[in-house]
């Protein structure tokens, strides 16, 4: 084949990378990588830096008549909030299956979505839920009381009022 | 030359007669130029009509007779894509008086269910074609699994099946918040949770403050940490926008990969099978027009020019006629089921009290089911198996016996119906006896999560079908006989858990024979 040097390849065998095809090679590379990182950029668009929702923190006051273990929910907060000779303490309502909102029991919280129980501390006694229901930061402050349901702590923190 | 042209300037008669003339047979002219190949009158002016317009041009001219036999397709694929056209059409009326906002949103569907002209039977047909498009889509892909359909040169069109497939899911799962009711708004929660369940794992692992995937699609999905209106806003952008493009670019191509797969996929002796053609059996007569300088990167060793029709019939009119009544029968489905009921509508959505039962959309109850195992493995461990199983079929299934047959392959229909047997026997077994004896949880309180986790009724029903499906592979000495079992049984295990998820779940998700046996609530 060496001899015969104008033997014209197939076209539809290419040859191997010429050097006139570098350059071309070069634009081709510089487009994708310019539109990779404009993907990239793109791509940090959908992830909100603020989040929209409502503040987490809120007051409550709880009834007078509130008797020892007996469930203080809040109107539109799915919080329990308790009151015992230890203190006050809160314990989220959100499931840690898949969300749904807890009723409180007699014997704890029931989940509606897929049947999880809890006992009264939230731990888990039945179903999917993977982990005990969170327990959440009260705070006194000028004589009100607060709870962030955005700040978790310890199962079993009460605070004395 | 010039002497013609001086000829026709004389014909030519006055510029003011030629005008009337030309504005006179311009109806005619412009339908010309619209279809250039004349009108479809002969078997070639058929086939120019298909080959040179843009949307026909996605079938072949000529289609082979075995495409045409019901028993091939079932017209599954077209009924999709039937169902997908008339969403499409409801949905944009739909869209003129929706509002994608979480204080409007209930409102203005009622408005369309009350108040609109036509509004409620435009969404039941909506809501119902787009439950006819989940069905038939997995008819479909049923039906191209049975027949050894993605097999070589099919493999990628079984891939773009299976993407259309997540695509369809997708759109139902988006419209499903839109009309912002207790249903809607459950579900969805549930549905975010779970993209969010990888969470169970580093959770359990104690990483989930450095590595959080799971947080990041939800977060992603739902444009904040709770379902609200940047929730709202993004499901609606995916159900109106993303989806129904994605979806329709890749019908594109999976419309455009049949063509080019060679037609449907059909026995190697499909034309002695048929027999001899009954009736007229048209055949191009005039000599070929070109030369084939194309024929380099024609597959197979000749073009054929000129050549005889080969068990094939003109598209046109023959499938022609097929896809236009399987269309029309889709239609008559969708109309006759917005007739009969009514799309569901339940009060408006409050964060604070889920619907008990909380209840998906129908074809998400199986997973459903197994979500209540497990939220991580069911939600997204079990489903990516199924999916990864299924798109590597075509590729270690590499046999050829039973191309385009039903149930073709070692083992045939008889395997297919003890795997069956064996799918449904396992399914049944096994949730009776979570139903009847519960679970680790309730035996071992303390139990590590990442145990329920890997050992869970979804986890062991997977293990046993993957099981039983080697075991095949084994007997019948064919990757085809165990992917036969692997996908009857997956498909009997859906089926079964998404009748116990519809029919017997009630409040709390207990078993209940029956809804009049729910409690009051
Ligand atoms: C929106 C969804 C889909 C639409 C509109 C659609 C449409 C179609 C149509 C019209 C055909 C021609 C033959 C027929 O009607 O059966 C076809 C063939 C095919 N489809 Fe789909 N399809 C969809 C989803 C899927 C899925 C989920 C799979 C499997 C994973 C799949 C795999 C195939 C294969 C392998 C063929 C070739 C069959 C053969 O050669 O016999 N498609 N599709
Ligand atoms: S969300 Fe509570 S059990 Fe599933």
């Amino acid at each position: 084949m060496s001899e015969e040097p104008k033997t014209p390849r197939s076209r539809l065998e290419p040859e191997p990378v010429s050097r006139r095809d570098v350059l071309g090679l070069m634009s081709l590379w510089a487009a994708a990588s310019a539109m990779f990182f404009a993907l990239v950029g793109m791509l940090r668009l959908p992830k909100a830096a603020v989040l929209s929702s409502p503040s987490k923190r809120f007051r409550v006051s709880l009834p007078q008549t509130l008797a020892a273990g007996e469930a203080f929910t809040p109107v539109g907060r799915n919080v329990a909030v308790y009151r015992d000779e230890q203190g006050v303490y809160a314990i989220s309502r959100v499931c840690t299956h898949l969300g749904c909102i807890v009723k409180p029991t007699a014997e704890g919280f029931e989940c509606p979505c897929h049947g999880s129980r809890y006992d009264r501390d939230g731990v888990v006694t039945k179903g999917p839920a993977p982990r005990p229901l969170e327990w959440l930061a009260v705070k006194e402050q000028g004589g009100a009381l607060y709870v962030d349901e955005g700040a978790s702590v310890a199962a079993g923190t009460k605070v004395k009022v | 030359m010039s002497v013609g042209t001086e000829e026709k300037i004389e014909q030519r008669g006055s510029a003011l007669h030629e005008f009337w003339q030309n504005l006179k047979s311009t109806p005619k002219s412009f339908l010309d130029t619209a279809f250039r190949g004349g009108a479809p009158k002969t078997d070639r002016t058929r086939s120019t009509f298909v080959f040179g317009n843009v949307f026909f041009h996605l079938h072949s001219v000529r289609t082979h007779r075995w495409s045409l036999r019901w028993t091939t397709t079932w017209g599954l694929g077209i009924a999709t894509f039937a169902a997908f056209l008339i969403t499409l059409i409801t949905g944009v009326l739909l869209m003129f008086y929706y509002k994608p906002s979480p204080d409007v949103a209930y409102q203005s569907i009622k408005d369309i269910h009350f108040v609109v002209p036509t509004g409620r039977f435009m969404r039941n047909i909506h809501r119902w074609a787009g439950n006819v498009m989940v069905i038939t889509v997995l008819l479909h892909m049923a039906r191209a699994f049975y027949t050894a359909a993605y097999r070589k040169p099919r493999q990628f069109n079984w891939l773009m099946g299976m993407a259309l497939l997540v695509v369809t899911l997708g759109l139902s799962f988006t419209g499903y918040l839109l009309p912002w009711d207790q249903l809607a708004y459950w579900a969805i929660t549930i549905g975010a949770n779970i993209a969010a369940s990888p969470q169970e794992i580093t959770n359990a692992l104690g990483i989930t403050q450095h590595f959080d995937p799971g947080g990041m699609q939800r977060l992603i999905l739902l444009g904040s940490d709770t379902v609200g209106p940047e929730a709202l806003i993004r499901f609606y952008l995916l159900h109106v926008m993303i989806l129904p493009l994605v979806l329709a670019l890749i019908v594109a191509v999976h419309f455009w990969r049949v063509r080019k797969d060679g037609g449907l996929a059909r026995p190697a002796d499909a034309d002695r099978r048929l027999g001899p053609a009954k009736g007229t059996y048209p055949i191009f007569t005039e000599q070929p027009k070109k030369t084939y300088q194309l024929a380099a990167i024609v597959r197979g060793r000749t073009p054929a020019v000129g050549n005889g029709p080969e068990g094939t019939v003109p598209s046109m009119p023959h499938l022609f006629y097929g896809e236009l009544a399987v269309l029309m029968l889709t239609v008559l489905i969708c109309v006759a089921l917005a007739l009969i009921a009514n799309a569901p509508l339940k009060e408006l959505a409050n964060p604070g009290v889920p619907e008990n039962p909380a209840k998906a959309p129908w074809y998400f109850l199986g997973l459903q089911e197994l979500v209540s195992f497990s939220a991580f493995m069911g939600g997204i461990g079990i489903p990516t198996i199924v999916l990864l199983g299924l798109g590597l079929i075509p590729y270690l299934d590499r046999e050829t016996a039973g191309t385009g047959e039903w149930f073709g392959g070692p083992g045939g229909k008889k395997l297919a119906w003890r795997s069956v047997w064996f799918g449904l026997i396992s399914v049944l077994a096994i949730e009776s006896f979570v139903i009847r004896f519960g679970w680790l949880r309730e035996w071992f309180p303390h139990i590590p999560q990442l145990v329920i986790t890997a050992i869970n009724p979804g986890t062991l029903l997977t293990l046993a079908y993957g099981a039983y499906s080697v075991w095949c592979v084994k007997k019948y000495n064919s990757t085809r006989a165990g992917a036969m079992a692997l996908f009857t049984c997956f498909l009997c295990g859906f089926v079964v858990l998404t009748v116990i998820g519809t029919y017997f779940r009630g409040p709390n998700w207990v078993f209940y024979w029956s809804p009049a046996d729910w409690p009051g609530h």
